[in-house]
């Protein structure tokens, strides 16, 4: 019971913060969060992209370790990737020598062009450069038509590229990340820091704000299981705070998909069309989730489109 | 309204998230405008010939909002059916309009009818019914949404055209001499011809279905004439009457030449 009500505080404090226009407004504070030693995240407020925010709205940050730098998610876009360059050069003079792109989505990987001057290694899952192609270009008209040409930033491609698992050696630190099938996206990088089990799972893990299925949904409940299976006790989500507690997370994450999937069988099986299962599908969740009634019709869209032909 | 974009979703740009008039083709045309751009594509199609209002003969549902503008489910209720010969279905600001083109045959119950379609802009949709006395009924509804036709697909060309030409078909209940209900979904990307890859700067070619024949015994159901707005891995519902003999056949074919012929069993009157 108090877990619940906890969760829900949490819910209606991150609407309130969502409502606060000047949110993550370039003149504001950027506030790191030192998650763990020379690990710092900036937190993303559970909205969209507007021109107010920059589309700084997912977690992004950086590990600092002995011979350098490592970003985690490049940031929304150029101005914001400008910007968690400058609280890295705030702490550090060390070489940002990787910046990992944990997906296609806009949030994550358009702070990447703020980085290019430190030649690092922009490293992706292997589906990650034939998505950009697809959809780079489309995604960087869109965000310049509400930033601006000059915040927007440009499509970066990885220039190293993983297939299942590779470790990033900083020195007195290393990093494994890893790549997963498709669900969420079809480019899914999840990241380890061994030294303290922290684990990054980018947006393979939402938290408060409603997880938006762009790739496979039974795919994603079995990479959640992969995530599970780490074994790590605290991890950083693409979307919510800046730490949680990995099981209980996951076990939100994992009760929304299994309810869109087995819903939309059913649905299915029922003969009920996709446009009347958009509205009758896992409408339980919806006080669970920021951003429900933006994201979740079109979840159950895909989810229809997928099982439809199992 | 402040221009907004769904782009920790990624691909998707519902109309929900574009609101915006900067950004939203179409969305502050005037109803003159509108009605100018709808009376040339009218006539382009239909010639000289008159064509009604009516709230009777056929009907429009679809999303005020597209929740995903690459496939918006349209559904067309004609309540007067067996008035109805043909109709046809128009998305006035889509790069090419005249999404399809349904023929009824003596097999079909013409009631109802179901398709997804691709919504590129803001836009009125036409619904156009053909009488069997030659006559032509228009309804209309408006849809925001947007990039529905060039949003790329979230996969590669070769994995979406994976099990092109393979196709299913559901039936809903059947009851002596009554009409029964069925899905068609056929595999096929349906390519808008407007989905660029970024690195070559080519778009995909358009590849999409142009005719799709459905048959009872030798009988007609219908006859589709498709095009680049209906959705990837079409789907269909419609109905049919239940007194032809032998399987249902369904032959499609693109405009690159992919032929495909299927035939399913169609369930039989339980008592």
């Amino acid at each position: 019971m108090s877990a619940r009500l906890s969760r829900r505080e949490t819910l209606f404090g991150g609407l309130c913060l969502c409502c606060l226009p000047n949110l993550a407004r370039a003149s504001e504070p950027f506030a790191m969060e030192e998650v763990g030693p020379g690990i710092f995240i900036r937190v993303g407020p559970h909205a969209e992209a507007t021109p107010e925010n920059d589309d700084a709205i997912a977690n992004i940050g950086f590990v600092i370790g002995r011979d350098g730098v490592l970003v985690i998610e490049s940031g929304g876009s150029l101005a914001d990737g400008q910007r968690l360059r400058a609280e890295i050069r705030k702490r550090t003079d060390k070489p940002i020598r990787h910046v990992v792109l944990t997906h296609v989505h806009p949030d994550h990987c358009f702070g990447a062009a703020a980085f290019r001057e430190d030649q690092p290694n922009f490293i992706g899952h292997h589906g990650l450069r034939p998505a950009l192609e697809a959809r780079g270009e489309y995604y960087r008209k869109r965000l310049e038509e509400i930033l601006g040409a000059d915040k927007a930033g440009e499509v970066v491609y990885p220039t190293q590229s993983v297939t299942g698992e590779t470790e990033i050696d900083l020195g007195d630190r290393r990093l494994r990340l890893t790549a997963h099938g498709t669900a969420h996206t079809s480019c899914d990088l999840s990241m380890l820091e061994t030294g303290s089990g922290l684990l990054f799972p980018a947006d393979l893990l939402f938290v408060n704000r409603i997880p938006s299925l762009d790739g496979s949904l039974l795919g994603w409940l079995k990479e959640a299981e992969t995530l599970k299976a780490v074994g790590a006790a605290r991890a950083v989500p693409g979307h919510g705070p800046a730490v949680v507690a990995l099981a209980p997370a996951l076990a939100d994450l994992t009760r929304y998909l299994s309810a869109l999937r087995d819903e939309t069988r059913k649905a299915i099986a029922a003969d009920v069309p996709i446009e009347k299962a958009v509205a009758s599908v896992a409408r339980q969740e919806r006080d669970q989730w920021i951003l429900f009634d933006t994201y979740h019709g079109r979840n159950v869209t895909q989810a229809y489109k997928e099982l439809e032909w199992e | 309204m402040k221009p907004i974009l769904m782009l920790a979703l990624g691909l998707t740009l519902s109309g929900a998230a574009l609101a915006g008039p900067a950004r939203a083709a179409g969305a502050s045309d005037s109803e003159t405008e509108r009605q100018a751009r709808w009376d040339e594509i009218a006539r382009s199609i239909f010639g000289d010939r008159k064509i009604e209002a009516t709230d009777t003969l056929i009907k429009v549902d679809a999303p005020a909002r597209a929740l995903d503008a690459a496939l918006v489910p349209i559904t067309l209720t004609m309540p007067e059916k067996d008035k109805i010969k043909g109709v046809h279905f128009v998305i006035d600001d889509n790069p090419s309009p005249y999404a399809a083109h349904f023929q009824f045959g003596p097999a079909a119950d013409r009631g109802e009818l179901k398709l997804r379609v691709r919504i590129n802009n803001y836009t009125n949709v036409h619904a156009v019914a053909e009488t069997t006395d030659g006559r032509l009924y228009e309804a209309t509804k408006f849809v925001k949404a947007s990039g529905g036709c060039s949003a790329p697909m979230g996969m590669s060309d070769e994995e979406a055209m994976r099990g092109m030409g393979d196709m299913k078909m559901k039936f809903g209940e059947s009851q002596p001499g009554k009409p029964i209900e069925a899905t068609l979904m056929i595999r096929h990307p349906n390519f808008s011809g407007m989905q660029m890859n970024q690195v070559t700067r080519d778009y995909t070619p358009a590849r999409y279905i142009q005719k799709v024949s459905v048959t009872y015994g030798d009988k007609t159901i219908f006859d589709l004439d498709g095009d680049i707005s209906i959705a990837s891995n079409p789907v269909i519902n419609f109905a049919f009457l239940p007194e032809g003999k032998g399987p249902i056949k369904v032959a499609a074919s693109d405009n690159q030449g992919g032929r495909w012929e299927h035939s399913f069993n169609a369930p039989s009157p339980s008592n």
